[in-house]
């Protein structure tokens, strides 16, 4: 049985045709889309290493059927940047070394633009763990991405009063 | 993961018919379902999607201060919504121990319900579990039992549930709406899921078809907002099951207890609601002399269904500091870390 999905992938509209209702969003991006910046780690919702957003909201791209996605708008890392100029979380992340092997970093930079919009943590370093909790790092780099988030967020405090001002 | 025939449901009456045939299951968010079809735990032969079913996302305050919360509403979204974290504080602090942000923005509250138990010889197709595949065995039993069942378990089955958000639901009287093939009806949450006994297949009393249209708070589930906590004892601080946990809601009137609440999750395979506890607080004094006294009468019937006698003493701990942080107030803001232990009782602030 054929499905097709339409949906806006980084700000591109896509039309798809699946002949597997079981392609989940990661595979459907990764295998089918080329879009290998997200990462395949567990691909059963325990590491973060996939995650993307749908519709506004930070995902585990592992557990959504890429059918159920139907007219969703999804962003991946590759959709973060602007050109060169690097997303102020992206910037954040190599200032702090909020990474070793890398492996986990856009999964926790999707989370991390994710938790600063939702806007629960502020600058409690407590908080911020907590709401990035479900991105592992085996690295251990959680110090430096921990730093990353509070810096990233300031900028883009800023960068707001800028653009308001 | 097995293959299987995908239905989008436009229509209530549409999604029953078509989720009523043998094999069929709906799929919410799917951030269980999914996991379980991927272990070859699950294997359903058509999935009804119900995200596009109208109507069931909205959080809806009832004017006598209850709330009826939509079956697709997103965990996080009923979390963070102020008015419902104002007047169910337990409830909101529960949700947001459990899971990652990730999956509390995707998953559902119908599906936080109809999630399954997380007992790993379930999990794995290779080991025995009546639970899986009836009268098959228990693996389970004599097996690594530390986390499994100290209340209400049988010889078919000692898994627990997993919810942390059925636990305070289940102390609130929370009432579960359900849509069938004959029509609507309401079954109170604690009367949703089963007890193992000889059937452990079966998690809850839903019939096939069933859909949960909503879950309902009573308006008395809002008196409690001023004292109300629950406390969930994880093996990591953050983004993992409860070993044991407790919700505790009170209405105190000068030091004295007017009602007392408790449920306990990670004990049995139901949110456990322990009605002889609570009567002993009705009357009562806020103190620890009463709250001790009532720990004990919660785990009175408890027997280790294994190597878990540790977790009858946690969960007395747990209740007891669970009605403890409850008498000192209800936090002004959520917890860093909602429902850990690990948060100082020193310095909570009184809710006004």
């Amino acid at each position: 049985m054929g499905l097709s999905i339409s949906f806006n992938l980084n700000g591109v509209a896509r039309k798809v045709e699946l002949d597997d209702p079981r392609v989940t969003l990661l595979d459907l991006l990764r295998e089918r889309l080329d879009l290998t910046g997200t990462k395949k780690g567990c691909d059963r919702g325990q590491c973060g290493a996939c995650t993307v957003h749908v519709d506004g909201r930070r995902i585990n791209s592992c557990l959504a059927l890429a059918v159920s996605c139907d007219g969703a708008n999804v962003v991946t890392i590759e959709g973060l940047a602007r050109g060169d100029v690097l997303h102020p979380v992206q910037a954040a992340f190599i200032a702090h070394d909020g990474f070793q092997c890398g492996f986990c970093t856009p999964g926790q930079i999707m989370s991390a633009v994710g938790l600063i919009q939702e806007g629960q943590a502020g600058e409690d370093p407590e908080r911020i763990r907590e709401g990035m909790s479900g991105n592992l790092c085996r690295c251990g780099a959680y110090a430096g991405i921990t730093e990353a988030v509070i810096d990233a967020q300031r900028e883009l405090a800023e960068l707001d009063r800028r653009q308001v001002a | 993961m097995n293959n299987f025939d995908y239905f989008r449901a436009s229509t209530i009456p549409e999604a029953v018919a078509a989720a009523s045939a043998p094999g069929a299951a709906y799929l919410a968010a799917g951030t269980n379902l999914l996991d379980l079809m991927k272990g070859g735990v699950a294997r359903p032969s058509r999935l009804v999607d119900i995200n596009r079913l109208p109507g069931l996302d909205r959080i809806e305050p009832l004017p006598g201060g209850g709330v009826r919360i939509g079956a697709l509403v997103r965990n996080a979204d009923l979390a963070h919504d102020p008015d419902f974290a104002r007047r169910f504080p337990a409830v909101a602090e529960a949700l947001l121990s459990g899971a990652s942000a990730q999956l509390r923005n995707a998953a559902t509250v119908g599906g936080n319900l109809l999630q399954r138990t997380r007992c790993p010889y379930f999990y794995d197709v290779a080991s025995a579990c009546n639970k899986r595949e009836p009268g098959a065995g228990c693996e389970a039993r004599g097996g690594d039992t530390r986390l499994h069942a100290v209340l209400g378990w049988s010889e078919s089955c000692i898994a627990t549930n997993p919810s942390d958000f059925c636990v305070p639901l289940v102390a609130l009287d929370a009432v579960v709406e359900i849509a069938g093939k004959t029509g609507r009806r309401e079954v109170p949450l604690e009367s949703f899921h089963r007890l193992p006994g000889d059937a452990p297949e079966r998690d809850s009393v839903l019939e096939p078809g069933e859909l949960i249209l909503a879950i309902r708070l009573p308006d008395e589930a809002a008196a409690f907002a001023a004292h109300a906590r629950y406390l969930k004892v994880r093996e990591r601080t953050s983004y993992a099951f409860a070993v044991v946990s407790a919700a505790a809601v009170l209405r105190i009137e000068d030091d004295e207890i007017v009602v007392a609440r408790i449920a306990l999750g990670g004990v049995a395979l139901k949110p456990w609601r322990p009605r002889a506890a609570e009567g002993m607080l009705a009357g009562a004094r806020a103190d620890g002399t009463s709250f001790r006294r009532a720990a004990e009468a919660a785990l009175e019937d408890a027997k280790p269904s294994g190597d878990n006698a540790f977790k009858i003493v946690l969960a007395r701990g747990i209740v007891m500091r669970a009605l403890m942080l409850a008498a000192a107030g209800t936090p002004e803001r959520m917890p860093a870390l909602p429902a850990s232990p690990f948060a100082l009782p020193s310095g909570v602030l009184q809710h006004v």
